[in-house]
């Protein structure tokens, strides 16, 4: 009891509460069930990217072209409905989700085969993806009328109440917490961030894993790529310029440790919530929306400064008595 | 397997390179040629590239980048990083705009730029060292929050009117095509190679990069020496600021926006090991020009800045990845 009390989620859980709190003082109307299901859906796209990032850093990665590829299997998923107005809604998911999981294996192959740090691999890929978008599209606009109504209406369609958005973010967020928390593949992620070394000898191939991560990393982001463009109803090629870092920050804040091998899906989601939270209520309160991105690079470096001081805590003398006879 | 492959057996040579076999072999002869081999590429290609006056417009590409790339060369080398550099030239610029306002001229707005540059350093270099924590999260926190702030105090605006003997930093010529920019890469250039090379700061530099512990174990004070080094590439983005302020002739929050990746790319390039512990100066400058003859090669052509950028993130990745792919394919036989 004491340490549910004390995780890093009841933390989380406790500073959203306090937050909405504070914003109902202001403007009451934010914290109605219908606006926080709003709040929940405007949040999705930044849940479904900050699992898929969480399962990297678990592994000592990190994926900064997540945004890039966003935006570049949206805008071909766009250009496509274009081309081909008929094609299936399922057609078009599928493809989705097989483009991210390309341009999640590129990244992911880069890493394993040849040993370049993430960093250096994501950022040359998020340039990459980016100028692809471009290349393709020769920096036009692919507007909501060029779009067929079945593409655009899918994400917006309400479900038992809710949108597609919502209950895709919903589906994600389920497959993940068990896939993490009750399959070899998921326990690997965990074993391969939190110490390598051990991993090998346990037969876990670090690189495939890391390859892995790289994967549904690519796969989730291609996913929300569809899901953006269709429920904006517009593709160029800036959309989701700069969405990493919040990706990155939701994780931060979650406290996934960057270090790898710490983290679980309820903090992932609880700190893209809280991003969201955050990012809705400040036209409500008044505040201009220029303060959201300081607001969230402070919110990166407190997460960081107050993971690391809950991480020290963390070792333990397991050979103590050893120690003492010497 | 993979427990076998880190088992290497050495192979000592009979006879070690001379200096001058050294020299032909190394990563910045090799960077050399393509510098040549670009510039004699680009002047078949374009009609106007072999021109004193287009030459030196050329050179405004990488000078600001390189002022920040000396500097982010050391900190890579002691095994840090700093991705908030671009932003840090977004709030300086900010911060001369604003002092510009007041009503302060040239110098008081210089040294605004520089100051706020130094203690965008500190900022960064404190968290790393005081909090123990891992410079690629703690500068992509600050990446957010520099440019955050700038953003906070413009918002859609912009400051202009910057008074016009400020434009000499980086519209001013010292002598004939000699821009002030490049006099400025020149200087800083030596500066820096003399720090990394030739003094007790340097050596600690590689110290700190190859082995933290064992350096704290010889008597160097690993926090002060990365400390050092951040605030270093602080301050030349500030400086940078100052030459691209007075460049564009204006302040916007997006300012320099994605900066930060040609930075690393331009060290990358230059032969500094992105896990730290290895690089010089002289393959940084020679990157330097490869990048800027690259980058005005393809303009000459047409092509769109977007498509540059793919060209530099394939750059940044090929460095790195084609000697891994040949030492691997050698590795293999």
């Amino acid at each position: 009891m004491n340490a549910l009390l004390k995780s890093r989620e009841s933390i989380l859980v406790g500073a959203i509460l306090a937050l909405l709190a504070l914003i109902a003082t202001r403007f009451a109307g934010f914290v109605a069930p219908a606006n926080l299901a709003a709040v929940f859906n405007d949040t999705s796209p930044l849940i479904i990217l900050a699992l898929g990032q969480m399962v990297v850093i678990l592994t000592r990665c990190i994926d900064l072209s997540v945004a890039a590829n966003l935006a570049l299997t949206g805008m071909m998923c766009a250009m496509l409905n274009v081309v081909y107005p008929d094609l299936p809604i399922i057609v078009i998911l599928l493809l989705a989700l097989a483009l991210g999981a390309i341009m999640g294996a590129v990244n992911g192959l880069l890493v394993w085969k040849l040993d370049i740090p993430p960093i250096v691999v994501t950022l040359g890929t998020m340039t990459i993806y980016r100028g692809i978008i471009f290349l393709i599209s020769h920096g036009k606009w692919v507007n909501a009328h060029e779009m067929s109504p079945a593409f655009t209406a899918f994400p917006r369609a309400a479900l038992l109440g809710l949108p597609v958005l919502s209950w895709v973010a919903m589906a994600v967020i389920i497959v993940m917490a068990v896939v993490m928390a009750r399959t070899t593949l998921g326990r690997s992620f965990y074993a391969v961030g939190g110490n390598p070394h051990a991993a090998v000898y346990t037969g876990i191939n670090v690189g495939k894993a890391q390859f892995r991560a790289f994967v549904i990393s690519g796969t989730l982001a291609g996913l929300a790529g569809y899901l953006w463009v269709a429920r904006y109803a517009v593709a160029y090629v800036d959309i989701a310029g700069g969405f990493e870092l919040d990706v990155v920050a939701a994780c931060v804040i979650g406290g996934i440790s960057i270090a790898g091998g710490i983290g679980t899906v309820g903090g992932a989601v609880l700190g893209a919530l809280f991003l969201g939270v955050i990012k809705n209520a400040l036209p409500v309160v008044d505040i201009s929306p220029f303060w959201q991105l300081a607001i969230s690079g402070a919110a990166i470096i407190i997460a960081v400064v107050f993971n690391a001081r809950a991480d020290r805590t963390k070792g333990r003398v397991i050979l103590k008595s050893a120690e003492h006879a010497q | 397997m993979t427990m076998v492959d880190h088992i290497k057996t050495r192979v000592i040579p009979d006879r070690l390179t001379t200096p001058a076999e050294r020299i032909l072999k190394s990563w910045e002869a090799l960077l050399l040629l393509v510098a040549i081999g670009i510039f004699i590429l680009n002047s078949f290609a374009s009609p106007y590239f072999l021109n004193a006056w287009n030459l030196s417009d050329a050179t405004f590409n990488f000078t600001e980048k390189a002022m920040i790339a000396f500097a982010m060369a050391l900190l890579i080398i002691a095994g840090e990083i700093d991705l908030s550099v671009a932003s840090i030239i977004a709030l300086a610029s900010t911060v001369m705009g604003l002092v510009m306002q007041a009503g302060f001229g040239t110098p008081v707005i210089v040294l605004a730029g520089l100051v706020t540059g130094l203690m965008c350093g500190v900022f960064n270099g404190v968290l790393v060292t005081r909090f123990n924590l891992p410079s690629i999260v703690v500068t992509i926190g600050t990446m957010s929050l520099f440019r955050g702030l700038s953003y906070i105090v413009l918002g859609d605006g912009a400051f202009r009117g910057y008074p016009s003997d400020f434009a000499w930093f980086g519209q001013g010529y010292a002598f004939w095509v000699i821009s002030v920019e490049m006099v400025i890469f020149a200087l800083l250039a030596v500066i820096y190679g003399v720090i990394l090379h030739k003094t007790n700061f340097g050596r600690a530099v590689y110290a700190v990069g190859n082995n933290a512990t064992a350096a704290m174990f010889s008597g160097i004070r690993v926090g002060r020496v990365k400390l050092t080094l951040f605030m270093l590439t602080g301050l030349m983005s500030g400086l940078a600021a100052v030459c691209l302020t007075s460049r564009l002739g204006s302040t916007r929050p997006s300012i320099a926006s994605g900066m930060e990746l040609e930075v690393v790319t331009m060290v990358v390039l230059g032969g500094v090991n992105i896990l730290g512990g290895s690089g010089t100066i002289p393959g940084v400058v020679i990157a330097a020009f490869v990048m800027g003859l690259v980058t005005f090669g393809l303009g000459l052509l047409n092509v769109p800045g977007i498509v540059m950028s793919i060209f530099i993130g394939a750059l940044l990745i090929g460095v790195i990845a084609l000697p891994r792919l040949f030492a691997k394919l050698k590795g293999g036989k």
